[in-house]
């Protein structure tokens, strides 16, 4: 049966040519060679960006090789396809014999394997064979945990004066020849984990304003939206700053809300997600939503007097001195006048009360001019209702004097107010990504073992000589790391004549 | 006392144990090995101490965090983390002569931190992608990874500058008279076997730590940004060294690869290391990390 097998495999053409390691080599210099290129040539950058870059030609060429997105190439792929097969026949192929050697069905020791070795150490011992080979079984089976002693039979030159001579075996390790099979296994689990996550993970984004929730983020790749199937909202968000001027630290408070009942918050920060339901929620980015807890700094013309107002969105006050009614509107990113850019600020309505002396100067830059217009993002609205003396006015928060330009019978301006931030965050599912880490695992534990550990025998044959005492040679083996075996032997012959 | 102080000392005391080893091997005085190999320790000893005072300062500024996160700090903690592996082999192998070209390299490495004009010694802050205990388990592993690699690089060199027929009368040459000095000059090395092993043991060494540097690498990036991989150049680059140096072992394990074409794989592999280390800046990116 086995023989068949053996012949059917070394007739495979296929067989012989995914189990040689000339193909792991070459496929692993294929695979470090061309990884070079993605790192010379950015990758998953835009056309426009290319075609400047390498002109029409080379882009041309480049794409048809998928060389800008080429770590997800058909031809890397490829190779990664035909290392894995590698991996898998090189294994089947050798794990036959190595299991063989790992469970032998009866473990058998061959004093001539020991007696042809270069190294042994010798030394005699005045006591009489009988009363030291006790004490050196249990030494070598302290130290190797297996040994077993044997008398040497006369065929092997055994016999002496009529007293048995004794040979004392002792192994370790013979697991250990298992470690590049883990080594290797944790290669495919590693790729395994990759495929998955690739096949049904995805990246997603989704941006948060400060006290919203949402249930729906947006693909990276395509901006196709995935529900949660429950409800994030964020709490709050926060950043630090060093005194330098760099980030300290960037901080959401998010709460996870499933058929309308809290069910866990958490602080999230850059290296320390969200985990829920099979989802992790990153901290990625952030930015100003709008602005909470406005005070407002309003100075009357007329008696030069200032009041403080603090403001809500859509909320409407009464000006002192009758001055009229006024009200918050929006907070808005960019203002646009005279083709400036003033920045953030807010718009309010302010509705001027029409009984006080009214002295609105008729060439006010504001009321007339065309060019104010607000930033495109902003819905277009007329500026002004001049039918009930409805103005909206724009209150910038880094030009405090602005208002004032208007010329009106009061001024704004933002004394005070507090950011609301958006926080953004990145969401990840990767179902793959436990076969990974077990194969990082594997891939740890298994290079241990293949590196420092072997499979170590030892033999220690106790002669009687010709008058009083005995002879002891002690030689070892190991499948790796014959330098250490050598001084391992030498040491465990030091302190066997101690004993 | 503080940190840069005590690290200025220690380069120079690197320098000394440097020169006192190359002195010892051109000039065949074990004496000069012998005290080369204390001053090494009395470095490696101001080496650890300016660590340790470079992150008690760091929290004492505000910023407090292990020393892993710069260029500056890595160079040191290179030549921290070579200096402590080859003592480490010095003890055990009982070799003398092979600081010779391992000595250099730690005293390359910080001299270097400590005098190009483009890598700041001051103490900053760490920005919130580096907030993490996963960056210290990783700094110090790709280290120690490349500390394996370096090692490993100088015995390849001895390796091969050593001419293959003095071998068997190994050490025993210069005794019969120094009928050529260049090449009792090499005769001092030590046996071709000894530095082959060596070398091999240095690339098992290097490997695993490199193993678990890129590990613990996509474990903090999984825990940063969501993805345990995403062919970065420096991670990209430090895969390529890892490809190169399992090519090396798969050479030497199943096609019985031994001697200078091991000695010159692993040369190729430690340009690698040093493109991963220093090339990766030059690159063109799209992004980058940090
Ligand atoms: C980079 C991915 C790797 C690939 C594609 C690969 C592939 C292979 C193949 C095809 C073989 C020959 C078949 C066999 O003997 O089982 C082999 C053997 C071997 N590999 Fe790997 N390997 C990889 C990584 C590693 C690593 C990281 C180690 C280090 C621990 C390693 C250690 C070994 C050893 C010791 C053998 C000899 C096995 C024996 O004596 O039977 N391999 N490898």
């Amino acid at each position: 049966m086995t023989i068949n097998n053996n012949k059917i495999k070394s007739n495979n053409l296929f067989w012989n040519l995914f189990k040689s390691i000339k193909l792991t080599v070459v496929v692993l210099i294929l695979l470090a060679a061309t990884s070079v290129i993605g790192t010379l040539i950015p990758q998953n950058g835009t056309e426009q960006f290319y075609v400047q870059k390498y002109g029409e030609v080379f882009f041309k060429l480049f794409s048809s090789l998928d060389i800008f997105d080429m770590y997800n190439a058909w031809w890397f792929v490829l190779l990664l396809i035909i290392l894995s097969i590698n991996i898998i026949v090189c294994s089947i192929d050798k794990l036959q014999t190595t299991w063989k050697i790992i469970f032998p069905d009866k473990v058998a020791f061959n004093i001539e394997r020991f007696r042809r070795l270069k190294h042994k150490e010798e030394f005699e011992s005045p006591l009489n064979i009988e009363d030291i080979e006790g004490k050196y079984l249990s030494f070598i089976e302290k130290n190797f945990g297996i040994a077993v002693k044997e008398s040497i039979s006369i065929k092997d030159g055994g016999d002496n004066n009529g007293v048995a001579d004794v040979a004392i075996f002792g192994e370790k390790g013979r697991w250990t020849r298992i470690g590049v099979y883990v080594v290797h296994l944790s290669i495919l689990l590693m790729l395994i984990g990759a495929v998955i996550g690739g096949i049904w993970g995805f990246k997603a984004f989704v941006s948060i304003p400060e006290g919203e929730t949402v249930d729906t983020a947006f693909l990276m790749d395509n901006n196709t939206p995935v529900k949660f199937g429950f409800n994030l909202k964020c709490n709050s968000f926060s950043v630090k700053f060093y005194d330098t001027g760099q980030p300290e630290e960037f901080k959401s408070n998010l709460t996870v809300i499933e058929d309308g009942k809290e069910s866990i918050t958490k602080d999230i920060v850059v290296n320390d997600p969200l985990r829920y339901k099979g989802l992790s929620f990153y901290q990625s980015s952030y930015g100003i939503d709008s602005a909470k807890n406005v005070l407002f700094k309003i100075t009357s013309k007329e008696s030069g007097m200032t009041y403080s107002q603090k403001m809500e969105f859509g909320q409407t006050i009464d000006i002192p001195e009758s001055g009229g009614r006024f009200t918050l509107i929006e907070f808005v990113h960019g203002y646009n006048f005279r083709g400036h850019n003033l920045g953030e600020g807010f718009i309010g309505k302010f509705s001027e009360n029409k009984s006080a002396d009214n002295k609105l100067p008729k060439d006010n830059a504001l009321l007339n001019n065309e060019s104010l217009e607000r930033d495109k993002t902003d819905k277009e609205k007329p500026i002004q209702d001049k039918e009930n003396s409805e103005v909206e006015i724009y209150i910038p928060i880094k030009f405090p004097t602005f208002d004032k330009m208007r010329g009106g019978a009061f001024a704004f301006e933002i004394q005070d107010y507090d950011k609301k931030y958006y926080t953004g965050l990145q969401i990840t599912k990767d179902p793959g990504v436990w076969y990974v880490y077990i194969g990082f695992i594997f891939m740890i534990i298994g290079c241990w073992i293949t590196f420092f550990m072997s499979h170590q025998s030892i033999c220690v044959e106790i002669r009687k000589k010709a008058e009083r005492g005995c002879n002891i040679v002690v030689s070892g083996t190991a499948n790796k790391n014959s330098q250490g075996m050598k001084l391992k032997v030498a040491k465990i012959a030091a302190k066997m004549q101690q004993i | 006392m503080n940190h840069s102080i005590i690290l200025s000392i220690t380069t120079f005391v690197y320098a000394f144990a440097s020169v006192l080893y190359i002195g010892s091997w051109t000039f065949k005085k074990e004496v000069m090995a012998k005290t080369g190999f204390f001053i090494l320790v009395t470095g490696f000893i101001g080496n650890t101490i300016g660590i340790i005072l470079r992150w008690i300062e760091s929290y004492k500024i505000g910023y407090g965090h292990a020393p892993f996160s710069n260029m500056y700090e890595s160079l040191v903690f290179f030549s921290w983390t070579v200096a402590a592996l080859y003592i480490f082999v010095e003890i055990k192998y009982r070799e003398r002569i092979i600081g010779v070209f391992a000595t250099p390299l730690v005293f390359l490495a910080i001299a270097y931190a400590s005098l190009s004009p483009s890598i700041s010694d001051k103490i900053t802050p760490l920005i919130p992608a580096l907030k993490s205990n996963w960056l210290i388990a990783h700094v110090i592993t790709c280290f120690l990874g490349y500390a394996g690699f370096a090692v490993a690089f100088g015995f390849s060199i001895m390796y091969l500058i050593k001419p293959i027929e003095l071998n068997t009368e190994s050490r025993t040459l210069e005794n019969k008279g120094g009928k050529n000095q260049i090449n009792s000059l090499f005769a001092k090395l030590p046996p071709l076997d000894v530095m082959d092993e060596l070398t091999h043991q240095m690339v098992m060494f290097g490997f695993l730590f490199l193993t678990i540097g890129i590990i613990t690498g996509a474990v903090w990036a999984n825990s940063a940004w969501g993805t345990y991989w995403s062919w970065d150049p420096k991670e990209t680059w430090s895969l390529i060294t890892w490809f190169i140096y399992a090519i090396l072992l798969h050479l030497r394990m199943m096609r019985g690869w031994h001697g200078k074409r091991i000695a010159w794989v692993s040369i190729v592999g430690f340009m690698a290391v040093l493109f991963t280390y220093f090339g990766v800046n030059l690159l063109p990116g799209l992004h980058s990390y940090a």
